[in-house]
């Protein structure tokens, strides 16, 4: 089959991006040819501000050398300005006649600099900021010029002003309003950004009117240079070089001219498709429900919903995008997001230490924080920047929130409180021994935009992730406003399909599919048989949903709940017997010290959840090992009940005045054999000296003398997590129905490889209560259906001791 | 157990020895989309099982850290390793960028539903 043929008119992030998304998906779609009017290939324009600044070189912002075009078969022609489209012959036609054929159109042409129409803008040493040209112009001038006169003081202009004081120019701002950057700051944050950079050397003339740029008088061969800027007051400067950085607007004068509807931007829909449905528009040429974005985060949206599209799979919205601000300006740390003006109804919090350096304000309405700016101190810009994304309710963490994520536990092991300040060799990921410096280099030189990339290629936060605040910090600093925090709400489940969790679970349940192939199939995955981080999540989510219906698939599981023991790193396993409520007895540790003798078990250790772990047991000998030790499962492997800590209670303990240990056997014997998203802890205490540790379980449970208070979703692992006080009730039965409600809400909702720390995080307690206090009738439906689930459920120990799964265990010989 | 060291070309036949097919298993002893482990005179070999019935054998080692592949998941042509989740290629014993590292394959054929390795 022929080829369609695919066009891209210019060579930029979007674009480019896009065709990486589409040569992901359909690689063998289409013959691609781009245009690009610059002589360079695609570069990361929003890192010329380092360059400017003399800190990194062209070389280092280089997203896709020429060699990349070539090994996708790219046709590339740079250099080439795009003259015009002629649509009803579906060819475009560059200014030097080269002419190519499109089935499907991409217009990625981005944006132009906004030039004042005024006296002397077309005067030798007027620049605007937007290419590798400029910013070369601009590095020249600071080499040959003295003065040079910024106009403009927002974002860009400020990291023009940045990167020319640093060339060793001598730098005014001229700024019209009445502070800098007044579309991302209020006038606190930016009064203490002038003076840091008054503290720098740059000067700043506000609320001044450029009138007129004057320029030398023009002599034979010579063309007029500019000499200083005069204003609408009267006074003037001298100026050997202006740089106009007043504002964008939306490149789409080819799309106009060939008559494809435009409104400041070519208008497309969610698909990115423009009013002639064989063209496509994406970045900041695009007008999208009447925004064209100036910034490069909502780019890379665009680009997966166009790429989707292009590569005719039909599915996935853009659906506008909420934005954030950076400053790149070495030493200045800036975050500004989403609305700050305020008005009666938003309600704001603030911290303001003016000698220290730090503003911070965030306003919120609804319980919900609606935009924010910080200054001096943006650790938790991307927190805040994310929950404000996702409409997160914060009335429960309001009175922390100004103190940022780490103080509810959640950047790195150290505390360490700014990425920005830390020195590069300073660890930042503790189990794979990743330093800031590697982390930094990885993002500049393979030019990495997401966490998931930065994990790939460093491994830093990829296997505990208790330091992905930190690695996000560390991302969001090195690239700036490029930065998108991980769209925690609407993330598919994996690279294999765009579908969420929750969306999976809820097709599973309403279309009662059973098996993980039907679902798949059903819900258009992109892979024949998933990977190793879906199946597994399916085989739960299945078995969840229909218990007893659906088959458990032991190839999508783990190798630990396959083998039903813990793999080790010499790739022997581990055995934990279960001890209900942490209770043994003379036969059983009689049976332990006889295993571990007959099976040369090197290690005996007890663990830290009240029982005992033989380490070092070779696979084939697991059986053999279950059947002599004639106790049930542990299931220390496995997503699913752990233990039920306890302390010794009422029957021995002088302070006990609830028999703890009982409470906790009664409990263990509920849930055991209970699979769940994640592994599930629990402990009992008998008095609130709470020795079993209640306050850091899944579910805690807290005797006190008139009854049992219960406490859930604490987590003692990566991040300390204190449980939440959920009710208390006065009886054991009690206990048992309460929690069994908690925890099967949980096993029905929350996502695989969730805590229920994680879970009860997004859905609010209060949505907990209301499902599984104020809700009676439910929440005895949700414990029928928890008993209904682990009805019949064997202990797999006993089951491969008869011979089960047999071919796990036995080696082949040759 | 011993690690090999990564990344270390990995001769599988010692020079000068031909290389000879051996019977392993009827085709239904190895789980699809999953292993079992050969134990062989060159060591562990784990020999996969994918979806389509095609057989892959490994040396039994990640080029990481030595973790026994033939208990990972096994999904389209690739295992992900039980220890640290490198992803292997199952047709060349490569690790899936950025990682690197690559393990010894073994020839393998099916015949009358019996599979055969080449040692």
């Amino acid at each position: 089959m022929k080829k369609m043929k695919l066009v891209m008119i210019g060579n930029g992030m979007a674009g480019v991006r896009t065709l990486e998304e589409m040569l992901k998906i359909s690689p063998d779609l289409y013959d691609i040819t781009v245009f690009g009017a610059e002589p360079h290939a695609n570069y990361n324009r929003i890192l010329l501000s380092p360059v400017l600044a003399g800190e990194m070189t062209i070389k280092d912002i280089m997203l896709n050398d020429v060699d990349w075009y070539e090994q996708n078969n790219i046709r590339l022609h740079l250099n080439k300005k795009v003259a015009r489209i002629d649509r009803p012959g579906r060819k475009v036609i560059a200014e030097d006649g080269t002419t190519e054929e499109y089935d499907r159109l991409l217009i990625a042409t981005g944006s132009n600099p906004f030039i004042l129409p005024i006296p002397g803008k077309d005067l030798d040493g007027v620049l605007t900021y937007r290419d590798i040209g400029d910013t070369n112009a601009m590095i020249e001038a600071a080499g040959t010029y003295r003065h040079a006169v910024v106009i403009g003081g927002g974002l860009l202009g400020l990291e023009a002003a940045n990167g020319l004081k640093l060339r060793g120019m001598d730098v005014t701002v001229i700024h019209i309003m009445p502070w800098l950057m007044e579309r991302q700051l209020d006038e606190t944050a930016s009064r203490m950004l002038q003076k840091s950079l008054e503290a720098k050397g740059l000067r700043f003339l506000l609320q001044k009117q450029t009138a007129e740029i004057v320029g030398t008088p023009a002599s034979d061969g010579v063309k007029s240079r500019v000499k200083s800027v005069r204003f609408a007051d009267g006074s003037e400067i001298p100026a050997d070089l202006v740089c106009m950085a007043v504002g964008i607007r939306p490149n789409d004068d080819l799309a106009k001219a060939a008559g494809i509807h435009c409104n400041r931007g070519i208008v497309v829909n969610d698909t990115m498709q423009t009013f002639d449905p064989r063209i496509y528009a994406v970045g900041e040429c695009a007008s999208h429900r009447g925004i064209a974005y100036g910034l490069v985060a909502p780019l890379f949206d665009m680009a997966k919903v166009c790429a989707n599209h292009l590569a005719q799979m039909g599915i996935g919205r853009y659906q506008g995008s909420v934005t954030s601000t950076k400053l790149k300006v070495t030493g200045v740390d800036l975050f500004s997001a989403g609305d700050f003006s305020g008005g009666n109804d938003t309600e704001e919090i603030v911290l303001h230490d003016s000698v220290g350096g730090v503003y911070k304000r965030l306003l919120i309405k609804d319980d919900r924080i609606v935009g924010g700016v910080l200054y001096g101190d943006t650790v938790d810009g991307s927190w805040y920047f994310q929950m404000l994304r996702e409409k997160q309710n914060v009335a429960e963490i309001r009175d922390h929130l100004m103190f940022g994520q780490s103080h509810l536990g959640n950047s790195g092991h150290q505390g360490q409180s700014s990425a920005a300040s830390m020195p590069d060799d300073m660890e930042v990921c503790g189990c794979n021994g990743v330093c800031k410096g590697t982390i930094v280099k990885a993002i500049k030189e393979q030019g990495l935009f997401s966490l998931d990339d930065v994990r790939k290629h460093t491994k830093a936060s990829s296997s505990c992730g208790s330091c992905t605040g930190l690695v996000e910090q560390i991302l969001a600093s090195t690239v700036g406003g490029a930065y998108t925090p991980q769209a925690n709400l609407n993330k598919p489940m994996c690279g294999c399909t765009d579908h969420t969790h929750e969306e999976t679970r809820k097709v599973i349940r309403e279309h009662h599919l059973l098996a993980i192939p039907d679902v798949m199939h059903f819900m258009e995955w992109r892979t024949p048989n998933g990977c190793a981080s879906c199946r597994p999540a399916l085989n739960y989510y299945l078995l969840s949903t229909w218990p007893h219906e659906a088959k458990d698939d032991p190839q999508s599981r783990f190798i630990n709940e396959r083998a039903h023991a813990n793999i080790q790193k010499d790739g022997t396993f581990s055995v934990i017997p279960r001890m209900f409520g942490g209770v043994t007895n003379a036969s059983e540790l009689r049976r332990i010290a006889d295993v571990v003798d007959k099976y040369q078990i090197p290690t005996v250790k007890v663990t830290g959840g009240q029982r005992i772990d033989l380490l070092g047991v070779k696979k084939a000998d697991l059986p053999g090992v279950w059947a002599d030790l004639a106790m049930p499962s542990g299931h220390a492997y496995a997503k699913a009940l752990r233990t039920v800590k306890t302390c010794v209670g009422s029957e021995w303990c002088r302070f006990g005045v609830q028999d703890s240990t009982q409470m906790g056997i009664d409990m263990e014997k509920t849930f055991w054999k209970m699979y769940a998203p994640h592994k599930v802890k629990m402990a009992v205490s008998g008095c609130p000296r709470n020795c079993a540790e209640s306050g850091i379980k899944d579910v805690g449970v807290i005797g006190v003398d008139s009854g049992w208070e219960i406490y859930v979703a604490g987590n003692g692992g990566i991040k300390t997590e204190v449980a939440q006080f959920l009710c208390k009730v006065k009886t054991a039965d009690e206990v048992i129905e309460y929690t069994s409600a908690f925890i099967q809400l949980y096993r029905e909702q929350a996502r695989y490889l969730d805590r229920t720390v994680h879970w009860v995080a997004r859905v609010g307690l209060d949505y907990v209560k209301q499902r599984v206090l104020e809700d009676t009738e439910g929440r005895k439906a949700l414990h029928a259906r928890l008993q209904f689930a682990l009805q019949g459920e064997k202990d797999p120990w006993v089951e491969r001791t008869r011979g089960m799964e047999k071919h796990e265990f036995e080696a082949l010989t040759v | 157990m011993s690690a090999l060291p990564v990344n270390s070309p990995v001769s599988i036949t010692p020079a000068g020895q031909s290389r000879t097919w051996v019977r392993v298993a009827p085709l239904s002893d190895i789980p699809k989309l999953g292993a079992r482990v050969v134990n062989s005179a060159h060591g562990d070999i784990a020999v996969f099982r994918n979806a389509e019935d095609e057989v892959f054998a490994l040396r039994d080692q990640c080029p990481h850290k030595g973790g026994p592949l033939s208990q990972g998941i096994v999904f389209g042509k690739t295992v992900a390793c039980p220890l640290h989740n490198w992803q292997i290629g199952l047709a060349d014993g490569e690790a899936v960028a950025p990682d690197k590292g690559c393990t010894g394959r073994f020839a393998t054929r099916i015949e009358d539903g019996i599979v055969y390795l080449q040692l």
